[in-house]
């Protein structure tokens, strides 16, 4: 009922907006109509220039309410995202030069130059100068942008460190599986069309390097200082693997596997401290529109020490022995040798 | 050149006659339906849009309502929306639906057809004198193709399970496969059909404006002396002549994929447990045909707005505009380049990064040309002595508009910063400035500037002003915030960001954002009020020439009829942007050059 009561109340003020509208237009007609455009622009230009103060400040005011809410306060918690934390810096001192300059002169333009009796507009189509100055200043700015941002980008997108520690990702409708190597250090391969029941990634079993391979869903562990990197996939449509705090994304298509890798910087606990927020924990959102589940394809990094990586990574029992618990005794033959050796 | 033109003129001359005796036998559905008058088709697109308009902003009204209040309930959305909102809440199947098709709404049918549709009707012929399009017959089809196309959308809305849902750019595989969404049964075949229809209305309006253009122009009307308008109006029409059938070919495979079981975008998928025979497709082949219409399409939309602007900031300031032949040499550049960047969008799909590398610089390099238009409107503007009708101040609003959303571009063309804002809300925030608010704005700006040669009446100035206001102060209020959302990578299209440790503590602002949308559709209810009650009962213009304008538009009578002037087309002799010159307010283009002028 309070909504239809709401809708009316809505009408009202329409109708009521409107009456004032169509009183005022009959008043310039009686005050002629040179006289109110003369009044309409004096009114206009003065808000032009107030719209201008009060943007500003607005700007200003914005920044200070929603600056501690950014990423910026905590800082990156990679070393790819501590540059590009930079460069997002400089990015934001240049174009906010322009912003303020362009818009103060656009507004005051506006305001100074309004309609006066005693005014002739100043004939003045074109001047090459000036042209060329302002083609030329911005092309400078922009190159040095470009330079920074692609030595980053090579950077960024590079190969892996050699050391770097692989984990597969691999979004489906509507979250994240995470499958490590295990101690032989390879992942074993995989295909679709083995995909059933239990074996949910499609691991294809034969390969023994698949025998050793642990795989988790939901929350992914990782140490601190070390590089990550990640092989993605999808099972069914396009995902992204969205690390706000890492300041790294890549899209999980189906059928290309892509990669991204990263140096965490700062422990969950640590970053619980740095970000003020009892309750932080670095999240992977879902960066890529997958379907009506979108926005609840949440998965969780634990950041921790390296003893404890490795403790809890220890307690992980490997895929294929907990699809296959009969089997198990023959897997655990196959695979000793291999632990043996990567120890 | 010049026997050339008098024979144009020759032709016109005896169309006249042809012309007057037409007039006779104008029925209701040949003037008003099935009309081959450009002005009128011009209408028929403007009112098309608008309804669109309305349509597509009441989607971002429904969707803002859950975002900005996720936990409450309206009763009255059960009652009006039936099992897509249970409980008086938006279901997010409902949810992406009214996401996609807001896009969808916006991007094709208002800010393409509505506003290409209209001014480059309207504008073309009367600006450059001539009597109509070149083929007046492929412009009426042009409309009609729209308004299948609409029709086809609209009833996509009412089918069992909805309409598209994967996101305006209806990436594959989820917009290919029906077991990865509802919105991907047959609502998605309805799009594409709707989709093709559209290009086909977009191929015939555009071939239709560049050989009018090229062809049609009035005795002395050479190309440097068209107005900007007619330049990008030109310039759209060619890119869209170029893109849009590249959309179409990913259109029809898309067909295919979904009902032929081709596999040109499908390959290793696993969906609801069923595995899929597809091998060998990539879903990036199509997000690459995508992009190449998508991108020239941002300009296909700023294009007209930017031309428009141009137009009326001169008018207004009683000034030429600055630098002419570099406004048309930039929208020159801006027009190539329009090809050459689309992968940007693609960053971080595991693109190659050293082809990244180029589109970096490519899209950087959009930023010159921009630059140049920007301080060129500027220096318009300097020691002027500015008009505010409502259209100056829209023309000022898009300024505006465009340089917050311009300068944001820089941000995400780069793609090292790209990585971490993509998909987030500061790129929500960047197109809606910068395509968005500032493409509409140029429309507005077009509308109040034109309507009294539309309609032979004045929209109310009050409501007017009200409605400029209200919309530039509400847009900021909306799209700035939302940076700082995208800076704290915020992802776009959440139904829900209540369940995020990361995003939750955006609740309050979403709210307020939700408000202030509110606020600015309820004033453009008012515009379009304003817009339909103006057309009986407006002020009625008196004056040929109310804006005291140098263009041809202005010669012709209050109320021109098919054919636009009753005697011959007037001669032109000048540009387009004679203002102060000489100590005069404004030299139209039809005077000749007077013996004593002086150079500039």
């Amino acid at each position: 009922m309070t909504d239809y009561l709401l809708i009316a109340i809505l009408v009202m003020i329409f109708i009521v907006i409107f009456q004032i509208a169509k009183a005022s237009e009959y008043v310039s007609v009686l005050k002629g109509e040179d006289q109110t455009r003369k009044q309409n622009n004096k009114i206009n230009a003065f808000l032009l220039i107030a719209f201008l103060v009060f943007g500003l400040i607005g700007v200003w005011w914005c920044n200070d309410m929603f600056y501690g809410k950014t990423l910026f306060p905590q800082g990156a918690a990679s070393e790819m995202g501590q540059k590009i934390d930079l460069m997002l810096y400089i990015t934001i001192g240049v174009t906010g030069v322009v912003f303020v300059i362009t818009q103060a002169l656009l507004f005051w333009f506006a305001f100074k130059y309004q309609e006066r009796d005693d005014r002739k507009a100043f004939y003045f189509p074109h001047n090459t100068k000036l042209e060329l100055l302002w083609t030329t200043v911005p092309a400078i700015f922009l190159t040095v942008l470009v330079v920074f941002g692609l030595k980053y980008w090579f950077k960024i997108t590079g190969e892996a460190p050699k050391d770097a520690i692989v984990i597969e990702v691999t979004g489906h409708q509507f979250g994240w599986e995470f499958r490590y190597p295990g101690p032989d250090g390879i992942l074993g391969k995989k295909d679709y069309k083995l995909t059933k029941g239990a074996n949910s990634l499609g691991v294809d079993f034969s390969d023994p390097a698949s025998r050793d391979d642990i795989h988790v869903s939901g929350t992914v562990h990782m140490p601190v200082g070390k590089p990550i990197k990640f092989v993605i996939n999808s099972q069914d449509v396009i995902h992204d693997v969205g690390l706000s705090h890492f300041r790294m994304k890549m899209d999980a298509v189906p059928g290309i596997p892509t990669t991204l890798w990263f140096t965490p910087l700062y422990t969950t606990e640590e970053m619980k401290v740095r970000s003020g927020d009892p309750n932080f924990v670095y999240e992977i959102s879902c960066d890529q529109m997958c379907g009506k589940g979108h926005f609840s394809m949440r998965g969780v990094i634990i950041v921790e020490s390296e003893a404890d990586y490795e403790k809890w990574l220890s307690t992980q029992k490997s895929e294929y022995s907990t699809i296959y618990p009969a089997a198990g005794s023959d897997s655990t033959k196959a695979a000793t040798p291999a632990v043996a050796l990567n120890n | 050149m010049s026997s050339e033109t008098t024979l144009h003129a020759d032709v016109h001359a005896t169309h006249d006659d042809a012309h007057g005796e037409h007039h006779h036998h104008e029925t209701f559905i040949s003037k008003y339906v099935f009309s081959m008058d450009h002005k009128m088709i011009s209408k028929q697109f403007l009112i098309t849009g608008i309804i669109w308009a309305m349509i597509g902003g009441l989607f971002s009204v429904l969707f803002r309502l859950q975002l900005g209040y996720p936990d409450s309930h309206f009763p009255i959305l059960e009652d009006l929306l039936g099992h897509w909102a249970k409980g008086g809440k938006i279901q997010p199947e409902f949810y992406y639906a009214l996401v996609t098709m807001h896009g969808t709404i916006l991007v094709f049918f208002v800010l393409t057809a509505g506003l290409s549709g209209t001014f480059a009707n309207f504008l073309i012929p009367l600006q450059i004198g001539a009597r109509d399009m070149a083929s007046p017959m492929l412009n009426m089809l042009s409309y009609w193709f729209f308004f299948l196309a609409s029709i086809i959308m609209f009833s996509s809305l009412f089918v069992q399970t909805g309409p598209a849902a994967g996101g305006w750019t209806i990436y594959p595989p989820l917009s290919a496969l029906g077991d990865a969404s509802q919105g991907s049964k047959i609502g998605m075949d309805l799009w594409l059909l709707s989709m093709a229809m559209f290009i086909v209305s977009s191929l015939l309006g555009g071939l239709n404006y560049i050989s009018t253009i090229l062809n049609l122009r009035t005795k002395g009307m050479s190309m440097t002396r068209m107005p900007l308008t007619i330049w990008a109006l030109f310039f759209t029409a060619v890119l869209g002549v170029l893109s849009f059938p590249v959309l179409l070919s990913g259109a029809i495979l898309l067909l295919f994929d979904r009902n032929l079981g081709t596999s040109f975008f499908l390959s290793d998928i696993v969906i609801n447990g069923k595995i899929l025979p597809n091998e060998g497709g990539s879903p990036i082949l199509f997000q690459h045909l995508f992009w190449f219409l998508g991108h020239p399409e941002v300009y296909i939309i700023l294009l007209p707005a930017m031309g428009m602007s141009s137009e009326i900031l001169s008018v207004n300031s009683r000034k030429p505009i600055f630098g002419y032949m570099a406004m048309v040499g930039s929208m020159f550049a801006i027009a190539i380049l329009a090809f050459l960047v689309w992968a940007h969008h693609m960053f971080v799909t595991g693109l190659n990064p050293f082809l990244g590398a180029f589109f970096v610089l490519l899209t950087l390099l959009i930023a010159v040309p921009s630059a140049i238009k920007v301080f060129n409107w500027l220096t318009t503007l300097w020691r002027a002595n500015i008009r505010f009708t409502p259209a100056m101040l829209f023309a000022i609003g898009f300024v505006s508009f465009f340089i917050s959303g311009g300068l944001t571009g820089i941000f995400l063309g780069n793609s090292a910063l790209d990585i971490h804002l993509h998909d987030t809300y500061f790129v929500v925030a960047h197109f809606h400035i910068v395509m968005g608010v500032a493409s509409f704005f140029g429309m507005f700006a077009g509308v109040y500037h034109w309507y009294p040669k539309m309609y032979g009446r004045y929209l109310n100035n009050t409501l007017a002003y009200i409605h400029f206001w209200v919309t530039i102060t509400g847009a900021y209020l909306i799209f700035w915030p939302m940076h700082y959302e995208g800076l704290a990578g915020m992802p776009r299209r959440y139904y829900d960001y209540t369940g995020w440790e990361s995003f939750k503590m955006f609740a309050g602002l979403n709210q307020f954002i939700s408000f202030v949308a509110m606020v600015v559709f309820a004033t453009q209810l008012l515009f379009v009020f304003n817009f339909f009650y103006s057309i009986f009962k407006g002020r009625k213009v008196r004056s040929t020439n109310p804006w005291g304008a140098n263009t041809l538009e202005w010669t012709t009578p209050l109320h021109p009829g098919h054919g636009n002037w009753p005697g011959e087309i007037p001669e032109v002799f000048r540009g387009a942007y004679d203002y102060g010159k000489d100590g005069r307010e404004f030299i139209p283009q039809t005077e000749p050059i007077g013996a004593n002028e002086s150079h500039h």
